[in-house]
């Protein structure tokens, strides 16, 4: 078995705040990141194909495909975006919020790039990887 | 539903790679130029992943500030701009990056706030990294 990694890298604001809480309890919990006018972060994306390599091509997955492929399900609507404004899975209504963490961001990619990954040939979705800084990362490797 | 957090931790230390087990040819032999008298350091790359349930109200598996607060008061405290051949630790174990990174592994494991170790890397140099994931 073979596991090939695409690194790709994006940028993006956001803050950490939730809505049932008040405004110290989140100032107690989340610190600076709770700041309402958001904050910033280049990100690396690290997507992870598990499979046997082609007997033709040499290759577990076509890396052009697997470009356009977070390019489409999860660049174009997560890159130079607010997350908590402008992206469906982060945007919270009065009481319930899905908190943009670098934990809940490795979720929602593996949920964007899922149903594409796993229609390819023999491959399939391993590990998504999110690097919110060189120092912090978060990771999910599926549903159980 | 579990996910991953990692961290990572820089450790600046010094160490030299020799055991009283073989002789002063035998560590020559075996460690080369990490077996000099006076020993060497290292820029390290301590990192931590830890798995766990997110929890909903925080979207976090492991609360950032918690994770720094136990690793730099078990390890970066304890090794950073030290000489590790001298830890009690290492008295009975050679200081190898292997080593190194199991006893950083028994320091954190029971001792996270919440979520468990999954494993303990430790990068000796850019090109250099052990893992540790428990025994």
């Amino acid at each position: 078995m073979i596991y090939l990694t695409r690194r790709t890298t994006f940028s993006a604001s956001h803050y950490y705040w939730n809505p049932a809480w008040s405004e110290e309890k989140n100032r107690q919990v989340f610190g600076r990141c709770a700041n309402r006018n958001g904050h910033g972060h280049n990100y690396t994306l690290e997507v992870t194909i598990e499979g046997e390599p082609d007997p033709v091509t040499g290759f577990v997955v076509d890396l052009k495909w697997l470009r356009d492929t977070i390019e489409r399900e999860v660049l174009s609507a997560w890159d130079h975006r607010h997350l908590n404004l402008e992206v469906p899975e982060f945007a919270a209504t009065d009481s319930v919020a899905t908190i943009p963490t670098t934990e809940n961001l490795a979720i929602a990619a593996w949920r964007r790039l899922k149903p594409s990954v796993s229609g390819a040939d023999g491959a399939h979705l391993s590990r998504v990887r999110v690097y919110e800084t060189p120092e912090i990362f978060a990771e999910f490797r599926g549903e159980p | 539903m579990t996910a991953y957090f990692g961290r990572r931790y820089a450790l600046s230390a010094s160490h030299r790679l020799h055991t009283a087990a073989l002789s002063s040819e035998g560590n020559k032999a075996v460690y080369g130029k990490c077996s000099n008298p006076n020993g060497h350091g290292h820029n390290y790359v301590v990192e931590v992943l830890v798995s766990g349930a997110v929890d909903p109200e925080t979207g976090m598996v492991v609360h950032l500030t918690e994770l720094d607060e136990v690793v730099h008061a078990q390890v970066i405290d304890r090794f950073d701009h030290t000489n590790l051949n001298l830890d009690p630790l290492f008295l009975n174990r050679v200081p190898t990056t292997e080593n190194l990174s199991k006893v950083i592994y028994a320091l954190l494991k029971g001792a996270l706030p919440t979520g468990e170790l999954v494993h303990v890397r430790v990068e000796e140099t850019e090109n250099n990294f052990f893992e540790c994931s428990g025994e």
